[in-house]
């Protein structure tokens, strides 16, 4: 941590200044972003892989399970959210176990930007923050101003965190400079809120594709860099979490700065989550191991990881009565 | 996030590092016996040479004594080899042979976790390591070769077995060397008698229990214990018809003057010094996974380690410093701990030899690196290790060291890597690390190693055939090529 108390603040100014050559043109931005290192998708897949052995036990596990749940955005992004189900899900947050008060609180609840309002009247003063997906999620496929509008209404409306989408349509067709303009206008946009940038890895497909994605995100200003929106099938993986960990990592060595990282979509169980908090710290390294560098965007994960935190101080599993369903 | 961290609970600022705690594999799934003796003709007998004990390399605790061969008793393997050759293995339907080959496949499966954690404690290295590469890749070997045992007029080969085969084997993978050794001996026919290391004989006397668990018939795997005395009586015996070595060339060469002159078919594979190759476009992070695979993989007792890098000389600083900040995740330590990377070096013998090369690469000007790293009081331990500044004239460059020590040397265009790669008396392995395809079938052509991976390394695999050039030997194990050894020549 040893970067962190100034870093944030500058993130996007100073980053903006060492890469204002990359990003002064369409085809100067083209050029970096296709002169990183490629990703040989074999390689990074058998290192993910064999990360994932790694075999965490008792004390390890132990604080393993407390740091994955203070990095839980618990989320809930459906059609058929309602205040109360929102209000449900601030609670849960704020105390994950009833039954165990030194059971730690999740670092966000992640919601659309019209249930921001309910989030934050219930969360108040505790500490969780609220996280808005806003620029038209899951898919980005609106005129730029309704997304800035969307972010603007989620930001008023009290939201300390934004998860934006990127256009890949843009990215895809290799309109770098559209999509890096783009989160430039949104971290404008957001104020003091800080910014979450989603790829969604899995509509971007290759690995080097991601590795761009992480240099552009990071260039233009976001404070972290998500896999998916939860919507797409594949949504996190450990490889393509890898990249985007090796991306902050090497970020750092270039500007001093830190971003963080969020992997979304399909970590479910706390075996999953184990093996990402193994990446961070070999990957990344120890730096990251904390919820302002490291998130997972979840919703069943968190009874798994009660779950198991009870086996781990009583011995015995207890059934799934014993935890709260939201 | 200002505010948030104003918030937070100085608990958080002072966060424990992920430690991971102990997790080592139970020991409790093997049972060591206090003595072994000879697998002779399907039975376990007492030798005639002095016995002598086997440690484990990380704790130098006893963990056996074991029975040496003296030449009357190779006298009665051979024998026992050859009556079961004649009799019954030799004219088995190779439909039938390959039964009782699956049979062992499926056995060493079965007693897997057995078998890797024996391995571990014998040799040193990491139990993921024989759980997730030896112990798997071994079984592949023996599925691989019983489904060529019925489809030899097939292989280019010819038909005929040899007869009976002496093969010895080194204490790097003492269990794949034997898998490699005895599948592709027995698919085609051929009876046999292995040797297994003097420091590592423990799978290779479980293995003979495997033959009995399988019913294999007796005499068809015949297990002998001992050093360099035993193995010359045995490839010296008048009545073997094929010698099959993996080890050291020095050793090697010594076995082909031996044979000379005789009847006997010759399979060598022996030392290395391979140059793992990165070019300036290579995929980066892919290639210091590649790089610490190839060198750091078995504590680098392997014979087509990458132990020379040759990294191009425009991103050589960059590679460096990438390469050291994953050295310093290594994790050395208990072999039988899960999250162990790098283990025991198998013997006082082997490490005396490291730091020797060692302490020479210093004394000859090249820049000594290791990460820092706690190792453990007693058993025999080196920390990876890496020199920079070496040139083709250091003897560290040249040497094969067969330990956990990378020489780093670097290189301008691609013509002067493949003369650097090829300048060496041996030419086992290569890696070449480049985005451009054709660069590395190019250099594919050009590199005078039996083996060249391409963005990857020390990947094996029983349908490839791997062996040398030149001082790294001759014949081919794995594959269809892996057959050669073992069968005559059809002679119309």
């Amino acid at each position: 941590m040893t970067t962190t108390p100034t870093t944030t603040a500058s993130a996007s100014s100073a980053a903006g200044n060492s890469f204002s050559d990359v990003t002064s043109s369409e085809s100067a931005l083209r050029r970096f972003l296709h002169g990183l290192p490629g990703v040989d998708q074999v390689g990074a897949e058998a290192r993910a892989a064999s990360l994932g052995t790694r075999s965490i036990k008792t004390t390890a596990k132990d604080y393993a399970i407390d740091l994955a749940i203070r990095m839980v955005d618990l989320t809930t992004l459906e059609g058929q959210d309602t205040h109360g189900k929102v209000r449900a899900l601030a609670n849960k947050a704020m105390r994950p176990d009833p039954a165990d008060p030194t059971c730690p609180q999740t670092a966000a609840v992640c919601v659309y930007p019209d249930m921001v309002a309910v989030a934050k009247e219930t969360l108040g003063t505790s500490g969780v923050n609220v996280a808005a997906v806003a620029t038209a999620f899951p898919s980005g496929r609106a005129a730029l101003d309704i997304k800035l509008a969307d972010t603007r209404d989620a930001v008023e409306a009290g939201a300390d965190e934004i998860d934006m989408v990127i256009d890949r349509g843009a990215f895809l067709s290799g309109r770098y400079l559209e999509v890096y303009d783009e989160i430039v206008a949104v971290k404008e946009a957001c104020g003091p809120a800080h910014l979450k940038v989603i790829f969604e890895t899995g509509e971007l497909q290759t690995y080097d594709n991601v590795r761009r994605a992480s240099w552009l995100a990071m260039m233009a200003g976001g404070h972290f860099i998500k896999t998916s929106t939860g919507k797409v099938q594949p949504a996190a993986t450990l490889p393509v979490t890898m990249i985007m960990l090796e991306a902050v990592r090497d970020f750092r060595e270039a500007t001093g700065q830190m971003i963080g990282v969020k992997p979304a979509g399909g970590i479910r169980t706390s075996k999953d989550a184990i093996k990402y908090l193994v990446m961070v710290n070999e990957v990344a390294g120890p730096d990251w191991l904390d919820p302002d560098w490291f998130r997972f965007g979840a919703s069943t994960l968190l009874n798994d990881l009660l779950m198991q935190r009870t086996k781990m101080t009583t011995g015995r599993y207890s059934g799934p009565d014993y935890f709260t369903l939201d | 996030m200002a505010t948030k961290k104003a918030t937070k609970t100085p608990s958080t600022q002072s966060s424990p590092v992920f430690d991971y705690a102990p997790a080592p594999e139970s020991r409790a799934i093997v049972d060591i016996k206090p003595s072994y003796g000879l697998f002779i003709n399907g039975e376990f007998v007492d030798g005639g040479g002095t016995s002598f004990k086997t440690i484990s390399p990380a704790t130098e605790e006893v963990l056996a004594e074991i029975a040496e061969a003296d030449e009357a008793d190779i006298d009665t393997a051979v024998k026992a080899a050859r009556r079961a050759h004649t009799r019954v293995w030799g004219r088995m339907p190779g439909k039938e042979r390959a039964k009782y080959l699956y049979r062992i496949a499926r056995i060493m499966q079965e007693r897997g976790r057995e078998i890797a954690v024996l391995e571990s404690i014998d040799n040193g290295k990491p139990i993921k390591e024989s759980r997730d590469v030896d112990v798997p890749v071994a079984a592949a070997h023996f599925f691989y070769y019983a489904g060529w045992a019925d489809k030899l007029e097939y292989s280019g080969y010819g038909t005929r077995s040899l007869g009976v085969a002496a093969q010895v084997i080194p204490w790097n993978f003492p269990l794949l060397m034997l898998a490699w050794k005895i599948a592709p001996a027995l698919a085609a026919g051929n009876t046999v008698v292995l040797k297994p290391a003097e420091t590592t004989p423990l799978t290779a006397l479980l293995f003979a229990e495997i033959c009995q668990q399988a019913d294999l018939p007796p005499g068809v795997v015949n297990i002998v214990t001992g050093a360099g005395d035993t193995g010359r009586f045995l490839v010296g015996h008048d009545d073997v018809d094929k010698v099959a070595f993996t080890g050291s060339t020095d050793v090697g060469r010594a076995i082909a003057k031996a044979v000379a002159g005789t009847n006997k078919k010759v399979t060598l594979e022996l030392g290395g010094k391979a140059a793992n190759i990165v070019f300036d476009d290579a995929p980066i992070d892919q290639a210091v996974e590649g790089i610490v695979n190839g060198i750091f993989f078995n504590q680098g007792h392997v014979c087509c380690a990458g132990s020379r890098l040759l990294v191009q000389e425009s991103i050589a600083d960059e590679v460096l410093e990438r390469l050291k900040r994953r050295m310093a995740t290594l994790r050395v330590g208990d072999p039988l701990d899960k999250n162990t990377d790098v283990g025991a070096i198998n013997s006082a013998e082997q490490l005396a030899r490291i730091k020797e090369l060692s302490a020479i690469g210093e004394e000859e000007g090249a820049g000594r690196w290791s990460p820092p790293c706690d190792l453990p009081s007693t058993g025999f331990w080196f920390p990876p290790t890496l020199f920079t500044g070496v040139t083709q004239a250091h003897r560290i460059a040249r040497e094969e060291i067969f330990g956990p020590v990378l020489s780093v040397l670097t290189f301008r265009t691609p013509a002067e890597a493949v003369e650097k790669a090829n300048n060496t008396p041996y030419g086992l392995s290569a890696g070449v690390w480049t985005d451009k395809g054709s660069r590395i079938l190019w250099m594919a052509n050009q590199l005078r190693a039996g083996v060249v991976w391409a963005n990857t390394f020390n990947k094996f695999d029983p349908t490839s055939p791997f062996g040398g050039y030149k001082e790294s030997g001759y014949g081919r194990e794995g594959g269809r090529h892996g057959l050669e050894g073992y069968l005559k020549a059809e002679v119309n």
